[in-house]
């Protein structure tokens, strides 16, 4: 065999954004938790359209802690966004800081959601309204938490790990764009449980 | 043979290197061998239905073990024997019809393995305890709710659904990223072999399917487990909403099965009829168009009920404009056949069946499509008769086919073709004596999932033809267990292209070394094997003392990175195993939920955090961008 080869020994070793793998398994996760929540709200509608009234025996959730969440998310984006930047410019001193900013405003967040429960003006299992928003904030939480933690276990992996490859810039990377999932998923899902009761 | 290669590559020897082992190969032999093991015993659970049914009022089996033996027979078939064995020849083949050392994420797809078997092994598990679901294989509200099962079997099948469908998500992700970036340069989109055409199509239709059917019994475990009311009409739930859920999933999860059948024959037509497939384009195009069609379907299964006419005219047209795509690809298959020097060899009889048994249970589908006939026929035998030609005839058909065309590469050896063509006969006519009788039956009224009939209704004598019919299959079966051992053991010695066919795994060595590819190839055609070498052939500057792939971009499929790749690890494994015991601890009290999730946490970040070797001989090389 005496075929000329394509040489690909000058290539780097990871590259960002949609040229690398790791976007790809990013965007399947994204593709099957979008599903996951718009069929959740589907449901939501879809229970709507059975009952008589709606909610069915509570008045809608209070807007106090649901809203400071939007606005708390929709700020996460800034450290966030710094991080992704130093990422990609693989700033490693950077990175670490953003990290532990991350890890901090997702903490916070967390904090708020568990008063936000206390605040939807239902049980799980009061009614079918209870059930499917129990549902859906469940469903988000669980996104934050599992998010916020990845995110503390990076920002460890920074801190204690040597030495460090640079392809883990690029999971930093990606990991900032599974949370503007989870900042962007949530817009949408505050709009169905506080205000759509009240202005449908 | 590349021994620095290989040793770079293989997995460990010995048990604790099985359980780390995280080759495609190895975990797409595995997903093959452990589906054919569940099809293996739920056919099992299908003899015993038939053994009862055989004849009038027999005592043989009653009535409430006969619930557990269709609902499990239906599950297993579904969720753990058609879906995986696709997923899994996926797993197998994609990478190297790609022309890649490795899939995409080594370890998930390890682990999704792991997930899956211990979701298949409870099922079953389940079952020998008396404790097997027992609601049919879509498991219908109320009777699967807290009132009418207030025993743990309808959680069981809600749970093995969580198992069996957080794995094929898994594979999905891996068999989307592994087409889209780890293609061998020159391989565009425009080159890809059909069969990966199908495997990705059915991957995209699986992420945006199944997270319908996890919703929908998670939903179903909350209101048994924490009484909320997502089921229950009293408090404002609603049974239909099962319905939609589960056929929103349930309908797409048929073309999960076909359409990588569909593939199959694809691939091997154009081998055995010795020229390139016709109206590639068209194929390509009424491959997606199935995908999109598949998710507008799902209501035609809920014409029974009370969803407004309007509604049901609307899926009875979607239903019959669905055999459009699936017209295209037979004509196209046709057209090749009909230009080609046919070679018969036992694929090929597998392939050429599927036309005659895919168009019966296509002719069935555009009756039980129409509202009016599906009223008469609906929860009938005849639907149990339709189901069976779709599955059987559409998808067992082909995959046997698979079976032999990649054995001698998975194996090195090929398969026995005069036990092979018993096989197929006795398939063939066992098939159609178990089933075809069951049209009639359910035209004269005998409903599905009877345990048994009075003698003066006269379904008798069909009912004896179709035991009988299983009794051919089951022998058919025995005969191919018996030819796949003795061909593994001492077949004839295959080499790397037995069917001089086109495309890139049959570059590779018979059984392809744990590296796939020593000089991983450059694709300049359509069909690479059958053209003459473009230059440059092959890539070569990869690294050999470490794990590396080539990452190509999404559309041309020109060279982007060098990416340093997982080694072997227990994690998957352990992570799966503590996976497990949250799932199945969760069905008995929500704190599984809570407490269970840390064992998970930490196993996942154990499987994550780096190892110091391995860094170090990443970073030896690393080339930043």
């Amino acid at each position: 065999m005496n075929h000329r080869a394509l040489d690909v020994s000058g290539l780097p070793s990871y590259k960002y954004s949609h040229a690398s793998l790791m976007w790809w398994g990013m965007m399947g996760l994204i593709a099957i938790e979008t599903s996951a929540f718009g069929l959740a709200v589907a449901t939501y509608f879809y229970l709507w359209s059975q009952a008589a009234q709606w909610p069915i025996s509570a008045p809608p959730p209070q807007l106090r802690w649901g809203t400071l969440n939007v606005l708390v998310l929709l700020a996460s984006i800034l450290p966030n966004h710094w991080t992704k930047r130093a990422a990609e410019d693989g700033d490693e001193a950077r990175m670490r800081i953003g990290l532990v900013l991350c890890t901090l405003f997702g903490v916070a967040l967390i904090a708020i959601r568990t008063l936000e429960f206390t605040a939807l003006n239902c049980r799980w299992d009061s009614d079918a309204y209870g059930s499917i928003v129990w549902l859906l904030l469940g469903l988000h939480t669980t996104h934050l938490v599992t998010d916020v933690y990845d995110t503390a276990v990076l920002a460890a992996l920074f801190f204690f790990s040597r030495p460090l490859e640079g392809r883990r810039h690029v999971d930093v990377s990606e990991n900032g764009l599974y949370w503007y999932f989870v900042v962007w998923s949530w817009l949408p899902i505050y709009a169905v449980i506080y205000l759509a009761p009240r202005a449908l | 043979m590349n021994a620095v290669l290989e040793r770079t590559w293989r997995d460990a020897p010995g048990f604790v290197g099985a359980l780390c082992a995280i080759d495609h190969k190895t975990i797409g032999k595995r997903y093959i061998v452990t589906a054919f093991a569940f099809f293996l015993s739920a056919g099992l659970l299908a003899a015993l239905m038939r053994l009862q049914l055989a004849r009038p009022e027999s005592t043989l089996i009653g009535p409430d073990r006969y619930n557990q033996l269709f609902t499990t027979h239906g599950t297993a078939m579904m969720f753990l024997f058609a879906v995986p064995v696709m997923q899994g020849m996926a797993v197998y083949l994609v990478p190297l019809m790609v022309g890649a050392r490795a899939i995409a994420f080594p370890r998930m797809t390890a682990f999704s393995y792991w997930v899956y078997l211990f979701g298949g092994v409870f099922l079953f598990a389940a079952l020998l305890v008396d404790t097997g679901p027992d609601a049919g294989w879509f498991s219908y509200v109320p009777l699967a709710g807290p009132e009418y099962t207030p025993s743990k079997r309808a959680d069981v099948w809600a749970q093995m659904i969580t198992f069996s469908e957080l794995s094929g998500l898994l594979v999905a992700v891996a068999v989307i990223a592994t087409v889209f970036k780890l293609r061998a340069p020159g391989m565009t989109l425009a080159r890809l072999p059909l069969l990966i055409w199908a495997m990705l199509v059915t991957s995209f239709m699986i992420l945006f399917a199944m997270p319908a059917v996890m919703l929908a019994s998670t939903a179903l475990i909350l209101d048994r487990l924490v009484d909320t009311h997502f089921y229950d009409p009293g408090e404002g739930g609603d049974a239909l909403l099962w319905q939609h859920l589960f056929w929103f999933f349930a309908h797409p999860e048929v073309y999960f099965v076909f359409i990588p059948a569909l593939g199959f024959m694809s691939a091997m037509i154009p081998s055995f009829a010795r020229r390139p497939i016709y109206g590639y384009p068209a194929i390509v195009l009424s491959i997606i168009t199935t995908g999109f069609l598949s998710f507008g379907l799902w209501v035609h299964h809920m014409f029974a009920t009370h969803i407004p006419e309007l509604g049901k005219s609307f899926f009875t047209a979607a239903s019959m404009m669905i055999a459009l795509p699936t017209a295209v690809q037979i004509f196209c298959w046709i057209a090749t056949i009909w230009r080609g020097r046919v070679s018969f060899a036992t694929p090929m009889l597998f392939s050429l069946a599927f036309f005659i048994l895919l168009l019966a249970g296509g002719l069935t589908g555009i009756m039980v499509a129409s509202v009016p006939l599906d009223l008469q026929l609906h929860d009938t035998y005849f639907v149990v008769a339709h189901l069976h030609y779709v599955l059987i005839g559409g998808a067992v058909f082909p995959l046997f086919g698979a079976w032999y065309y990649w054995f001698p590469k998975v194996t090195g050896r090929l398969m026995g073709e005069r036990l092979g063509q018993w096989q197929f006969a006795l398939f063939f006519i066992g098939f159609e004596l178990a089933f075809y009788p069951m049209h009639h039956l359910g035209l004269q009224g005998m409903p599905r999932r009877v345990y048994t009939y009075p003698e003066q209704m006269g379904w008798g004598p069909l009912n004896l033809v179709s035991s009988a019919g299983t009794a051919v299959i089951a022998l058919s079966v025995l005969i191919f267990i018996v030819n796949a051992v003795r061909s593994y053991r001492r077949g004839a010695a295959a080499p790397d292209n037995p069917w001089g066919a086109s495309t890139l795994e049959w570059a590779s060595a018979s059984p392809p070394p744990a590296y796939n590819f020593e000089h991983p190839p450059v694709v300049h055609a359509r069909e690479p094997l059958w053209e003459p070498k473009g230059e440059p052939a092959q890539v070569g500057g990869l690294a050999e003392q470490t794990r590396e792939v080539l990452v190509t971009s999404v559309l041309d499929a020109a060279p982007s990175h060098r990416l340093a790749y997982p080694h072997p690890s227990p994690w998957p494994f352990v992570s799966a195993l503590a996976l497990a015991v949250f799932f199945i601890g969760s069905i008995f009290t929500p704190w599984a939920a809570v407490w269970g999730g840390i064992p998970v946490a930490i196993t996942v970040t154990l499987w994550f955090w780096p190892r110091r070797a391995e860094s170090e001989a990443n970073l030896a090389i690393e080339k930043r961008p």
